[in-house]
């Protein structure tokens, strides 16, 4: 941040908040802007969620905008299918991104096509929130990362923020876009920081990356739980000399293609960083497009750094494995250096 | 509603009594569960057990169920069934294990059907129903069950299944443990239904509603069940109405979203106490076998706490265990990485 030109206290138009807080205030600002818009899902009434993302938002808005449902996924992400059909704006919640795949079907055959289906007679302005990914050492199946199922999806938009004031504004365009987003949040990162967010209703377009550090030698590119550990690596290859450009997609539907190639135009070296299994993920997406796209200005393989192909491990003495951390994205940087 | 005890643990239905020593080991068994529930608290607080989800208070339901099957049947329990799991006999240490979040958890012993804990809601209705039938084709009398709670009824995996086992007349024994509560959301905001045990009759197969804070009622009726089933007579739902006095984990604030108020009253209906209460008063237990009960079953626990204690703690390349019976060249490449990073691990295994 650039530092104040006046020592003249400005009016505060920021307020310092986690990123859970951040998402709560996108839903609030966006149930009072817009009476279309319902909130629903397995807990995120009375008890404003089990991350409390939700908190107070029944309370201020009524049990008719934001509403328990029933355990049921399936019925979730239809129902809301049939509330976008019929003029609603439906932003339903999935307790974990690995509690999804009850509702794929749904998904998978309809979420992704009606638009197309109707010949843009229908579409679904519909926001599905799930916390994924690891880090905090959770049971089976709530660690996570199904991005790559719905990038997969004809017809869906996938959003992933890595910052409180970037999960406000990102979350405030998928609540306004016509189409159906999915905003997957990282759960490591919903209370481990704090930032200025700004107030009102302030909005990022979908589809631009954030360029998170500036170098001309390596570009890491990397979204959601992944950019902190990007960044850390990055400062110290810094510290080596070395530049490192770590871009935050921020949105893997639609993907800022141009961003990611003007970096890699430039460094040449390429590092893909995700926390989702390694084999037919979405960074294997951004392999590719590099690839057709920019080959030509490569100076080394493009290297990913990824979780495994196992499912990922509950066991608390390892888990810190499986989950890219600082070191091996690192590793990754210098190999790429020293192709 | 199916009773056999009153909460003041007298007789209700004397026609329903098993014989002396099966009530003495269901009481034997719901002390193991809950004693497991009550240190798995301590341990818990004191940083060696994991997350777990409690079940004190659902003994009768998770017992009284369980031990109506025999070593030979199949057992699909949720995250909250460990009462059930061990009754059937699941090592306490291998549970204590899988709570720590260690591997050595995930090993089910081979003489028991007992698949380890289902996380997910309500994916493990469909497949009892494919063991229940597979057992069938094979020739056995062997049988499924199915734990589930009052939330996860609302998946379509629950209908499903019931709709599946009652058309292919598989031999599975569909448990519904209505505790009240799916984390903060109580059972009348679940459903407008108001008997659980009536969704049976949208797929024609029995359905029995028992007091599930009655042991002696929840292994008469399971029992039942069970025996229809191994004689070839198909599936039954059975709701266990009972209560969830603890928090949904041990990390959850039940505060949030429910009174003392919604609580009050069932800690009167405590399933261990009735069962004791009866068999003091019917003269099958002293306060002295009490007590040598209790002692025995301490010191079962303390022995596998330690046997737990005991298991190592997973390699860094065990994540990748498993995966297929032959690791593809993927995996062995992703191992390769693993053991590369950590120079202890390279150690061990050379
Ligand atoms: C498919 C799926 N959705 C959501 C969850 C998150 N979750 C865990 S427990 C729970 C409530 C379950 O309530 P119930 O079925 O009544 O069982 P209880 O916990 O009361 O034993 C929820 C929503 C999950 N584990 N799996």
């Amino acid at each position: 941040m650039t530092a104040p030109t006046t020592h003249v206290p400005q009016p505060t138009t920021h307020k310092n908040m986690t990123m859970v807080a951040a998402i709560n205030d996108a839903l609030d600002i966006a149930l009072a802007a817009d009476d279309t818009v319902h909130i629903f899902g397995e807990d995120v009434g009375v008890m404003g969620g089990v991350f409390r993302a939700t908190d107070g938002l029944q309370a201020k808005h009524g049990e008719g905008r934001v509403f328990d449902t029933p355990l049921a996924e399936a019925a979730i992400v239809g129902m809301g299918i049939g509330m976008g059909l019929a003029g609603l704006k439906p932003v339903a919640e999935i307790q974990f991104a690995g509690f999804l795949y009850p509702a794929l079907d749904q998904i998978l055959s309809h979420l992704g096509r009606y638009r197309h289906r109707t010949r843009s007679r229908y579409h679904l302005p519909m926001v599905i929130r799930a916390p994924y990914g690891g880090g905090v050492h959770t049971p089976e199946q709530h660690a996570d990362s199904p991005e790559a199922i719905l990038a997969h999806t004809p017809g869906v938009k996938v959003v992933i923020p890595s910052t409180p004031a970037d999960a406000k504004s990102l979350l405030l365009s998928a609540i306004n876009d016509p189409d159906p987003v999915f905003f997957f949040e990282p759960i490591k990162l919903y209370r481990s920081t704090k930032e200025d967010v700004p107030l009102g209703d302030v909005r990022i377009p979908l589809g631009k990356a954030r360029l998170v550090t500036h170098g001309d030698d390596v570009t890491v590119i990397c979204y959601g739980g992944m950019v902190e550990v990007a960044q850390k690596a990055a400062a110290a290859a810094h510290a080596a000399g070395i530049g490192v450009e770590v871009i935050d997609l921020r949105t893997l539907v639609p993907m800022d293609t141009d961003t990611i190639l003007s970096s890699v135009t430039k460094t040449g070296r390429v590092v893909v960083v995700t926390e989702a299994p390694r084999t037919a993920g979405f960074h294997s997406e951004i392999a590719a497009i590099i690839a057709e796209e920019a080959i030509e200005h490569l100076r080394a393989p493009i290297v990913r750094v990824t979780g495994y192909d196992a499912p990922y491990p509950p066991f608390t003495a390892v888990e810190d494995v499986y989950r890219p951390n600082p070191v091996r994205v690192a590793k990754a940087i210098r190999q790429v250096m020293n192709y | 509603m199916v009773q056999c005890l009153a909460p003041d643990g007298s007789v209700v239905r004397e026609d329903l009594l098993p014989d002396p020593e099966t009530r003495l080991e269901l009481y034997r068994q719901m002390r193991r569960a809950r004693h497991f529930d009550e240190r798995g608290w301590v341990l818990y607080r004191q940083g060696r057990l994991g997350v777990f989800p409690p079940f004190g208070g659902m003994e009768a339901s998770q017992v009284g169920t369980a031990a109506a099957l025999t070593k030979n049947d199949w057992l699909f329990p949720t995250y909250r069934d460990t009462g059930a799991a061990l009754t059937l006999g699941l090592p306490i240490a291998r549970t204590l294990a899988y709570w720590r979040t260690s591997p050595h958890g995930w090993h089910m012993p081979a003489d028991l059907k007992v698949l380890p804990f289902y996380i997910p809601i309500a994916t493990q209705y469909p497949q009892a129903v494919g063991a229940a039938l597979a057992e069938r084709r094979q020739g056995t009398r062997n049988v499924a069950m199915a734990f589930i709670g009052d939330g996860g009824s609302s998946e379509g995996d629950f209908h499903e299944a019931l709709n599946f086992a009652g058309a292919l007349n598989a031999p599975c024994v569909f448990i519904l443990q209505n505790n009240g509560w799916a984390i903060s959301v109580p059972t009348r905001a679940q459903t407008r239904a108001t008997d659980l045990s009536r969704r049976a009759d949208g797929y024609g197969i029995p359905g029995v509603r028992v007091d599930g804070n009655d042991a002696l009622a929840t292994y008469h009726v399971t029992r039942e069940a069970v025996n229809r089933a191994r004689d070839g007579g198909g599936p039954t739902l059975i709701e266990t109405v009972t209560y969830r006095v603890k928090p949904h984990t041990v990390a959850d604030d039940p505060s949030r979203y429910r009174s003392e108020a919604d609580t009050a009253g069932w800690d009167a209906k405590d399933p261990v106490t009735r069962l004791r209460t009866h068999l003091l008063n019917a003269g099958l237990m002293t306060e002295d076998s009490e007590a040598d009960l209790l002692a025995e079953i301490a010191a079962e626990f303390e022995a596998a706490l330690a046997e737990a204690d005991s298991y190592p703690e997973p390699t860094p390349a065990e994540i990748l265990d498993h995966v297929f019976a032959e690791p593809t060249p993927q995996l062995k490449k992703q191992r390769a990485e693993i053991l590369a990073e950590h120079a202890q691990d390279k150690k061990e295994q050379a």
